[in-house]
């Protein structure tokens, strides 16, 4: 079992994994997780590559579905209305419409900056002329963007340089007002500059929306999350609060990675 | 390492390079075979035919004497027939690719039908010509008609555009499916939104190269029923026998550009050889401007796609 230590604890949860395992096939990829996560707070998740902190990141989406021969077991239990993100019962897409994603490699559609954005309020049905520039501009403010493509929004979002692009992939996911924003690695195909300006934009997004972050970088989690779980071959090892995790560790496990004697 | 070490190693590389050499002029060798054979035959219908070509020749329709013979129903018939191939072979056999990529589990069925598909490229084109005159002609009583001409070789082509459509659809990457999935799009958002328009330049080149192997095609037409002789355009809309309709063109007597070849090429008169090359040489030019523009397309859809 984990230990859960925290100061914080009348903290709201927005969600909550229960007893999560996963398997690709006969492949068990995430053992009996559990996990909390906290309403604009930044969780990020850390460990070696293949531990399957990007599996159970992409439990929160539904995105295994997508693939045959994948299967969940246990329950994520969504705030306030305690939906079960896993269950059979509940539809995939109305699990993508609330929570949405960034991708390790910046993936804009081959559309313009202005239709990327727009995309999840079309997929919607949203057809309003105005409401989608007001959304649209919105989600480029937000994602810090704006400035910089205001005056091409006709233009292809490929056309951007990698940080650009990855954070028109950050408005995308923001257009449609998502109540978790799901992160796996979105800084490992950029350079430092637009790292910086990413884990900046995270750390001001959580004002008005929960993150989940996936990295493989100690030194970001330490720096923009305010929780942190350490995994290992599946398994939750250490869950607490970042400092704690990082400065005072409950298992010798976590002590060893964090330190670089191990992964 | 010392003076002699080296030699030794200059004198390998030397030797090594001449293979690079060897292969380098084989391959320039095996491409002018291919290239020589190909202009050599285009070299010598022009020869033979260029002096028949003239605006005379396309506007006329074919003769017993050879120097008023024309080619206006070949031509005409052969572009209305690819018409119909074209409407009928792209949403069948897109709609087959994006449902074998997009929808259909992996599993033995589908393998089946794919084993199908491929194996249906292969099968000569007689046979579709023998399954359109039992199927089109005389079980749903088209008749000898452009519409049958073009439903077959639209089944002739099918094959191809499935092809054609499956590689263009996997050159997708899977980051940009997901995408769209993680944005709460349902598969058919996914289809219409992203992966069809992604694709048209690969399924567009796929099916251009399609049609310039189907309007070359003489067997299945000649199975189906095309005429060899014809001094008769098929109705423009509203112009055919009362009551006159939009598309009463897909029902008339018709032949192609290849069966008028074949015709003049077995008359013994030097004379309608020179037709037939001439026929030939604008045969070969429609289906290289075909080919021409699938390659502009490609370049025109792909330039602002890029991953």
């Amino acid at each position: 079992m984990i230990e859960i230590n925290m100061q914080e604890t009348q903290l709201p949860l927005k969600a909550e994994a229960r007893n999560l395992s996963f398997f690709y096939g006969s492949f068990q990829a995430l053992k009996n997780v559990n996990m909390p996560i906290y309403e604009k707070r930044v969780t990020s998740l850390i460990g070696p590559s293949g531990c399957g902190k990007s599996t159970y990141l992409r439990c929160f989406n539904r995105m295994h579905d997508l693939y045959p021969g994948n299967r969940y077991e246990g329950a994520i239990d969504f705030h306030p209305d305690h939906t079960d993100l896993l269950s059979p019962k509940v539809d995939p897409i109305e699990v993508r419409m609330r929570i949405s994603m960034v991708f390790q490699k910046p993936n804009p559609f081959p559309k313009s900056i202005y239709e990327n954005v727009a995309y999840g309020l079309r997929v919607r049905g949203e057809s309003a002329r105005s409401v989608i520039d007001d959304k649209v501009e919105a989600a480029l403010r937000s994602a810090a963007l704006w400035g910089e493509v205001k005056d091409r929004l006709n233009e292809q979002g490929a056309n951007l340089s990698g940080g650009q692009q990855q954070r028109l992939c950050i408005a995308r996911a923001l257009a449609t007002d998502p109540e978790l924003m799901l992160f796996d690695e979105p800084t490992s195909a950029l350079d430092p500059i637009a790292t910086a300006s990413i884990e900046e934009l995270i750390t001001e997004l959580k004002e008005k929306v929960t993150i989940l972050i996936v990295t493989h970088n100690m030194q970001q989690a330490a720096r923009i999350s305010d929780y942190t779980a350490y995994m290992y071959i599946g398994e939750m090892v250490e869950f607490g609060e970042t400092d704690q995790v990082f400065i005072k560790p409950n298992k010798k496990e976590t002590e060893d990675y964090i330190t670089g004697r191990f992964g | 390492m010392n003076q002699q070490e080296l030699q030794a190693l200059r004198t390998m590389i030397v030797a090594h390079k001449r293979w690079d050499m060897m292969f380098g002029l084989l391959g320039i060798l095996a491409l002018m075979i291919a290239l020589m054979t190909f202009t050599a035959l285009f070299a010598d219908m022009a020869i033979n035919g260029l002096g028949r070509i003239s605006w005379e020749f396309l506007t006329s329709f074919p003769s017993r004497r050879a120097a008023n013979a024309g080619i206006l129903s070949a031509w005409v018939g052969s572009v209305l027939v690819m018409l119909v191939t074209a409407v009928a072979a792209v949403p069948l056999g897109v709609a087959a690719g994006v449902y074998l990529e997009e929808y259909a589990r992996k599993n033995w069925v589908t393998d089946i039908i794919e084993i199908n598909v491929s194996n249906l490229a292969g099968v000569p084109s007689i046979i579709y010509g023998l399954l359109a005159l039992g199927l089109f002609v005389y079980t749903f009583g088209l008749g000898q008609s452009i519409l049958t001409a073009g439903l077959t070789l639209a089944l002739l082509i099918l094959p191809v555009v499935i092809v054609a459509t499956r590689e263009a659809i996997r050159s997708i990457p899977q980051i940009i499916r997901e995408g769209a999935y993680a944005c709460g799009a349902t598969t058919w958002q996914v289809v219409s939104d992203h992966i069809v328009p992604y694709s048209s330049a690969g399924i567009l080149t796929g099916v251009i190269i399609g049609m310039a192997r189907a309007i070359g095609e003489t067997a299945p037409i000649i199975t189906v029923g095309a005429l060899t002789f014809i001094a008769f355009l098929p109705p423009a809309p509203f112009t055919g026998e009362p009551p006159a309709g939009v598309f009463d063109w897909l029902f008339a007597p018709f032949t192609v550009m290849p069966i008028q070849m074949f015709n003049w090429t077995s008359r013994p008169e030097a004379a309608f050889l020179a037709n037939a090359a001439a026929a030939g040489f604008i045969l070969v030019l429609m289906t290289l401007a075909m080919n021409g523009l699938a390659i502009w397309l490609r370049y025109r859809l792909r330039k602002n796609i890029n991953w």
